[in-house]
């Protein structure tokens, strides 16, 4: 950023905070242009056709709360590339263990995201489950990973992805509200379907309306009051983590605009230690999202509760 | 913040790596942690034993150097006994046989002895006979002189 006027400052935080968004209408990328002007279309990035980001006339009016025409591309390839990077680590290992002699050092460490996984959960969900444990290590290990990608200087990707003829390319999928929306919503499925198979659809209708007073006349009230408590757990669950990682990777982008030409050493003054305190949250908001799931889960399916 | 399809792109993925964790990795992984578990355990018991046994088998032999050093404190002593019995026995033997001699010694001396006055008796009879004849024959009758020195050996020998 040599200039830094008001409008380039506008443009480079719009640059950084925008997918990659295709529109499934007519499968044009959403806000970008090819080196003719026409609209962008996937196609002229597959074949390198080279795209650049460009505002259209479709981009017009405030951007709504649902869109049911575009995706975002960047989100969804990075989070599948990450699955399925845990996974396919996961499952070598799984594949290739060992109980006789010393195990190798890829699994000393699976096995100990196995334990500590393993550990929690059974100290929260204390009823038999075969599915809390692989949804909470899934969870935890795969938003780890989508946070790590926080860590990736902040010019990287967009530059490396308009060096290949991509506009747009955001690297971080748990500052895109889809995804982690998504994954809480999921575990909200979840809860209803633990507590439909572990306590019927009675047990919900009593839980609901006879919590916290248990009493014919309040009935009304609980049911308002738990409403809102259970409504609030996926809201909480998926805004928190991305609220997290949207702000820290807002703040990357704001130390990014203080490097001047003639304050160059302001990025990395200000973003190591960001990025090593970063790394606190990387990690404290994957754990915080794996616990909340096997809580919620624990309580919908707590017979006791 | 702008919710579309990526939203159920993610739920798909989420649904995708779930099933595939609980398929592939988390029994799998599981299982062998707890069949090392088990094994380690096993390790640990065995190693137990070991030692239980070392203990066991250290005492026991102890006790056999105890048993052994007692045995031959008894044998010991009891050749310590037997040697001073034999000595002494040998002595006493020794003591006897020495007596014995001395007696028989002391025998032989008497008899030599009594051999010696015998015949010195003889000898002073006889010379006192020789004697007696020489006197008689110088003054009274042989006879009668020779009955009174018969008479005095006699009384001699008594």
């Amino acid at each position: 950023m040599s200039d830094n006027s008001e409008k380039d400052v506008h443009q480079y935080i719009e640059h950084h905070l925008h997918f990659l968004q295709v529109d499934l209408r007519d499968g044009t990328v959403v806000n970008a242009v090819t080196k003719d002007g026409q609209p962008c279309h996937v196609t002229d990035i597959l074949t390198f056709n080279g795209c650049k980001a460009a505002h259209t006339s479709k981009d017009a009016g405030p951007a709504p709360l649902i869109n049911p025409h575009t995706v975002n591309v960047d989100s969804l390839l990075v989070s599948f590339v990450l699955g399925a990077l845990f996974i396919g680590l996961f499952a070598a290992v799984a594949r290739k263990f060992t109980t006789t002699g010393k195990p190798g050092k890829l699994q000393t460490m699976v096995e100990m995201a196995v334990l500590f996984i393993d550990g929690n959960v059974k100290s929260i969900f204390t009823r038999r489950s075969r599915l809390i444990a692989p949804v909470a290590i899934t969870s935890f290990i795969w938003i780890l990973l989508m946070n790590i990608m926080d860590l990736i200087p902040v010019d990287w990707v967009p530059d490396l992805a308009g060096l290949l003829g991509v506009p747009y390319f955001r690297v971080l999928p748990t500052a895109d509200a889809n995804i982690t929306m998504s994954m809480a919503v999921s575990v909200f499925v979840l809860m209803f379907w633990y507590t439909f198979t572990r306590k019927g659809v009675m047990g919900f209708v009593k839980d609901i309306t006879l919590h916290p007073f248990n009493h014919p006349v309040m009935i009304p009230f609980n049911f308002m009051l738990e409403s809102i408590s259970l409504l609030s757990k996926p809201i909480s669950l998926g805004l928190r983590l991305f609220g997290n990682m949207f702000a820290g990777e807002m703040i990357f982008i704001m130390i990014a605009l203080l490097n001047t030409a003639g304050t160059f050493y302001t990025q990395p003054l200000l973003s190591v230690p960001w990025a090593i305190f970063h790394i606190l949250i990387i990690c404290l908001q994957a754990f915080i999202f794996m616990m909340l799931t096997v809580v919620y889960l624990a309580s919908a399916a707590d017979e006791n509760e | 913040m702008e919710l579309n399809w990526t939203f159920i792109g993610q739920t798909i993925e989420f649904v995708i790596f779930v099933w595939l964790c609980l398929k592939y990795v988390w029994p799998p992984i599981m299982a062998g942690i707890e069949q090392r578990q088990k094994e380690i355990g096993e390790g640990l018991e065995a190693a137990e034993r070991g030692r239980k046994s070392l203990e066991v088998a250290r005492n026991n032999a102890a006790e056999q150097i105890k048993a052994t050093k007692k045995e031959v404190a008894e044998i010991m002593e009891q050749a310590n006994k037997r040697q001073a019995k034999i000595l002494d026995d040998a002595r006493a033997a020794a003591n006897e046989e020495r007596l014995k001699i001395i007696e028989q010694a002391r025998e032989e001396a008497e008899a030599e002895a009594n051999r010696v006055k015998e015949k010195l008796r003889r000898e002073m009879a006889e010379l006192a006979v020789r004697g007696a004849e020489k006197i008689i024959r110088k003054n009274v009758d042989q006879n009668t002189t020779s009955s009174i020195i018969s008479e005095l050996v006699a009384g001699a020998k008594r």
